[in-house]
């Protein structure tokens, strides 16, 4: 459910970018999102579709780069992947972890093209 | 002609921004703030009722209240004795800091020592949408079980302190604390936990006590961003 507000903050942000860049549309938008943190690629590409018409962002592909959880045992020093639902660790069963990776949720790079069109014509994506 | 800008900017920037400037205005009004989180029908009312009874001529307490509808939390927290601000986000599952920011505006804060907000029930969304609050607390009730902290490890990483209630119902559910402790201890280590019964009133001073202590609760972790 989050999602939408999450997706809404997303084409803001892109769609500010695109402007500071002089860039009339936005073909692509990259997402890092960590293996760990709640967020829904199929709920954020279906209200992608829906919120982001009528803005420079409208028809932008939504490109997921999924990272991969990186846990350490601070018991035995272990550097181990997500195995299953279990974050404890799979060398000596240690629960006292620090998570290296896997919790991104960032915009990294959002893809443009400027043509003609002046960018002050193009519609805002606020509210 | 295409190109690429790097943007690298976290999504959720504008709210955490927010967030950050509300921090700062209840630090400046001198309010200590706690946002509780638990699952529908955990007792975040019902350890809110019993806070402000507790603290009652000790510490002025505010209470900010997130619910889909209805304005029944808010009026329990008034009855209770607290100045109290209803917030119904109209179908969003959490708080967010506007929504924070709204309220807050609502309130006189010269009035007030500890800002309690009660989000809205639901273990997911309300971990994701920092508030500005000082310290985060995550209200888990034995008849949930014993699985919450592995099934929602989002949740109970991101919070200072747990409550355990409903310990009273622990002899008539199967709920393993042993289980449960290590999920957490995973996710969590060393935090501050608080089990305690809001009906029987078993356990709810220690809890009392570091809520008053406010920022000298101490805080479990400070490492997580």
């Amino acid at each position: 459910m989050h999602e939408l507000a999450i997706t809404e903050s997303v084409l803001k942000i892109a769609v500010e970018h695109a402007r500071a860049a002089g860039a009339s549309r936005i073909t692509d938008v990259h997402l890092v999102i960590g293996q760990l943190s709640s967020f829904i690629d199929d709920s954020i590409q279906f209200y992608w579709e829906i919120i982001c018409e009528g803005t420079p962002a409208e028809g932008a592909i939504l490109r997921f780069r999924r990272v991969p959880a990186e846990l350490h045992c601070l018991a035995c020093e272990a550097h181990y992947g997500l195995n299953g639902d279990d974050l404890a660790c799979p060398e000596c069963g240690g629960t006292q972890i620090r998570v290296l990776a896997g919790e991104e949720f960032n915009l990294e790079a959002i893809d443009v093209e400027g043509d003609e069109e002046p960018v002050a014509a193009s519609t805002g994506a606020d509210g | 002609m295409s190109q690429r800008i790097p943007v690298v900017e976290k999504i959720l920037s504008a709210n955490d921004q927010l967030a950050e400037d509300i921090r700062k205005r209840l630090d400046a009004a001198g309010v200590f703030s706690y946002n509780l989180m638990a699952s529908p029908g955990a007792g975040k009312t019902s350890l809110i009722e019993r806070t402000i009874a507790g603290l009652a001529g000790r510490n002025r307490l505010a209470v900010i209240d997130g619910d889909v509808a209805t304005s029944i939390d808010a009026d329990r927290a008034r009855a209770a004795g607290a100045l109290a601000v209803q917030i119904n986000t109209g179908g969003e599952c959490h708080l967010d800091a506007f929504m924070m920011k709204s309220a807050l505006e609502t309130l006189n804060l010269d009035l007030v020592d500890l800002l309690i907000v009660e989000n809205v029930g639901n273990l997911i969304c309300p971990a994701s949408f920092k508030l500005g609050t000082h310290r985060s607390v995550l209200i888990a009730s034995v008849p949930e079980g014993d699985d919450k902290p592995y099934k929602y490890p989002g949740m109970y990483r991101g919070v200072d302190a747990l409550v355990i209630n409903k310990t009273d119902l622990l002899p008539h559910v199967d709920f393993d604390m042993a289980y449960f402790r290590r999920g957490v201890e995973i996710l969590n280590p060393e935090l501050v936990t608080f089990p305690l019964s809001c009906r029987t009133g078993e356990g709810l001073e220690a809890w009392l006590e570091w809520v008053a202590a406010g920022p000298d609760g101490g805080q479990a972790r400070d490492d997580r961003e």
